[in-house]
């Protein structure tokens, strides 16, 4: 993996694609993917019997497209295959077509496990794009680790966690809290902050972080409240009240699926309005906005990495691209844009590394930079998470966010954070 | 903590106007169930669904009046009621001719057989109207508050299903106590075999049932679209609460699914504002437990000769 196996003058993404203008121009298109496979030849790219051929090799989606969670995985696979899609017309990985096999797992984590065992173990898949909770992916982590598979996994999350079977590509806790709650407290003077959030891990991780900065880390700023709620709950009167008892300066707000709904409009139905009470989330992207309706939710905030109406030539050519895919109303959220990267990295890990072997790609996954990344520049750290710029949102009526803030510079992934535990 | 009296009074007259909306939306949820619960025997797993089944007409009743009639949306919400009704209980009925009726005598089957029709429906809202949840536009009137004082605020939705759900709940008692068909709906639940033997036609009556449940359970979930989400799985929401409301309350009879909701919905609502969320929903829940081992049958039993 070391990098003078490379050949030269083939190291930058663009170069290649000069090599394949002069290419195409000889009217020859799949000649230099061709004379590129020859190259790199596969008994040489492939030591260890993954399924990669001369002209192709084979990766696993590995996502829930039926049950609860394919309101949120859908996306993720569409911006998976979309990514499949334009590497591949640019020329595949080391010459070679992806080819994709695709499992549902169904929203039940044992059946993720199930299904991850079948593509590392049956499929030789030599990467997976998959899993969206957190169940699901700690349940299929020792299945990744077991057989040595690379997982690509898109959703933001609670940290406290690192493997070198898996590339986290969208932000852990701290990159997603710390910038928001310094920016809410610097931009609105907000001093007390009430803290909700629907029962399960990253919700309480996540409020366990944003207390801690909020008490020891800020200046002034006090946690009034904090309360959860279990999945699926639908009644938030009661919250609602306590919430106008004590007037915090911030509703900070980690409520998920169908719940988010009916949180969202029961606020405004008791006259809670968003455009004067400061509400920040972490939890609702545009695919959320979709269910909740925009004009519920109009004047929150959301902090987190991605939103479709960045406005930078990267993220106009990939919405254009998933727009022409998957139809124009679609929209696309921080998670769907976090599972694009996936593929994309993979690929040029697998170029820098020289080879599909899982070692060498994990090895060289540190510092692999993404230029193209529609939310702009990404560069994996060492810990095996992006670093990514946090950005502020706030909620317009027709279910976009208009972006508002962004950070200055990269911040870095932290999953185990001192003094936040 | 610092409140002052004022505002405690306040908060306690919001508070009990939150456990009344809870109560409505507990009642409008369980009728359906308890009336097929009641009549037949038959425990409705798909009741969840059949409420998203009306939650959907909702959705597309609002397209249709947004494409060709937007000067009428205002009134939209009415109109849609009347189709989640109709388009539920012909559901219904067209499930009780082809399921139900073969599954009388053995109710456990009927549970498992409306179980798998509530895994098909949600599979069917998936391959229609797409995994994403659908947001459902209400007409501006019906969002947004009554302000009454500083601190106490009323919410119009609120009050609409209230009102909804009082209206529903007369109706229902009218048909029950009052109709020929309630007659003999009472007749069946009584005894069975002796209202057939008297020339009751038992068939009729339990396909009627079936169908009004479900078609309650479509306004319902008209209803709901105001509180809540519409979403292929949206119906296991509400399916735990409704069973808990029904079970409790003893099965067949209307005054009990309401005594039962009032105190579930008080309770909760209460325990809410002085726990967290989750610790609320334990205590409840523990509270019924404890209910239902002094009083197995639930709270209301009719006298019914086995």
């Amino acid at each position: 993996m070391s990098s003078d196996k490379r050949p030269p003058g083939l190291e930058s993404p663009f170069r290649r694609k000069l090599l394949l203008g002069t290419a195409a121009a000889s009217a020859a298109a799949f000649l230099p993917s061709l004379a590129r496979a020859q190259q790199f030849p596969t008994a040489q790219v492939n030591t260890t019997g993954l399924a990669v051929t001369d002209s192709d090799v084979t990766v696993g989606i590995l996502h829930s497209v039926t049950g609860t969670m394919a309101i949120s995985e859908t996306g993720s696979v569409q911006a998976e295959k979309l990514a499949i899609d334009q590497i591949n017309a640019g020329g595949g990985v080391l010459g070679r077509k992806i080819k994709f096999i695709q499992e549902d797992g169904a929203s039940d984590w044992p059946t993720f496990a199930e299904k991850a065992k079948k593509l590392l173990v049956n499929d030789k898949c030599a990467a997976v794009m998959g899993c969206w909770t957190s169940a699901s992916r700690k349940a299929v982590l020792p299945v990744f680790e077991q057989y040595n598979g690379m997982l690509y996994y898109p959703t933001f999350y609670e940290g406290l966690e690192q493997s070198k079977n898996v590339i986290y590509t969208g932000q852990e806790a701290t990159q997603q809290i710390i910038a928001g709650l310094d920016w809410v407290t610097k931009e609105k003077g907000a001093k007390t902050f009430y803290l909700l959030g629907s029962d399960y891990i990253w919700p309480r991780t996540s409020n366990k972080i944003a207390r801690k900065h909020i008490e020891n880390f800020m200046k002034g700023t006090k946690v009034v409240g904090e309360e959860y709620f279990p999945l699926g709950h639908t009644q938030f009167n009661s919250v609602i009240n306590k919430i106008k008892l004590t007037k915090p300066d911030v509703i900070y707000a980690i409520i998920v699926g169908g719940s988010n709904v009916a949180f969202y409009k029961q606020l405004k139905a008791a006259g809670i309005d968003l455009k004067k009470q400061t509400l920040m989330t972490i939890s609702v992207t545009e695919d959320e906005i979709d269910g909740i309706g925009g004009e519920n939710i109009v004047g929150a905030y959301a902090c987190m990495k991605y939103f479709q109406s960045l406005d930078n030539p990267n993220n106009k050519a990939f919405v254009e691209a998933f727009h022409k895919m998957w139809g124009p109303k679609t929209v696309i959220g921080d998670v769907t844009q976090a599972a694009y990267l996936g593929p994309w990295l993979w690929k040029l890990t697998v170029e820098k590394a020289g080879s599909f072997d899982i070692d060498k790609v994990a090895a060289a996954s540190p510092e692999v930079e993404f230029k193209g990344a529609p939310e702009g520049y990404v560069r994996i750290h060492p810990n095996h998470h992006l670093w990514s710029k946090t950005r502020v949102g706030r909620a317009r009526a027709d279910g976009q966010y208009d972006v508002i803030y962004e950070t200055a510079d990269l911040m870095e992934p932290n999953p185990f954070p001192k003094g936040y535990q | 903590m610092g409140y002052s009296f004022g505002e405690l009074g306040s908060i306690f007259a919001m508070q009990a106007f939150a456990g009344l909306i809870l109560f409505s939306v507990f009642v409008l949820m369980a009728l359906g169930l308890a009336i097929i619960f009641g009549q037949m025997g038959v425990i409705n797993m798909a009741h969840g669904e059949f409420m998203i089944l009306g939650a959907y007409m909702t959705f597309l009743t609002s397209h249709l009046f947004q494409t060709y009639w937007p000067n009428g949306y205002a009134g939209y919400f009415f109109v849609a009621m009347a189709v989640a009704f109709i388009v539920s209980g012909a559901l219904g009925l067209l499930v009780e001719w082809t399921l139900i009726r073969w599954l009388y005598a053995r109710p456990l089957d009927t549970l498992l057989a409306t179980w798998g029709l509530s895994l098909i429906m949600q599979q069917a809202f998936r391959s229609i109207f797409g995994p994403r949840e659908v947001g459902v536009q209400l007409p501006d009137w019906m969002m947004g508050s009554l302000q009454v004082t500083d601190l106490i605020e009323v919410q119009i939705n609120g009050l609409f299903v209230m009102g909804l759900t009082i209206i529903i709940t007369a109706v229902v008692a009218l048909l029950l106590y009052r109709s020929r068909w309630g007659l003999q709906v009472r007749a069946v639940v009584a005894n069975r075999a002796m209202a057939g033997a008297v020339g009751i036609d038992t068939r009729r009556v339990d396909r009627m049932t079936f169908g009004l449940g479900c078609g309650i359970a479509g306004i319902a979930g008209s209803a709901f679209t105001m509180i809540g989400s519409t979403g292929p799985t949206a119906g296991q929401l509400y399916i735990v609460d409704t069973f808990l409301v029904v079970v409790f309350g003893g099965a067949q009879s209307l005054l009990g699914t309401i005594a039962s909701a009032f105190t579930i919905s008080q309770s909760q609502s209460t325990l809410e504002f002085f726990l967290s969320g989750s610790m609320a929903k334990v205590t409840t829940l523990l509270i019924v437990i404890g209910l239902l081992m002094l009083r197995p049958q639930g709270l209301f039993v009719l006298k019914v000769r086995r």
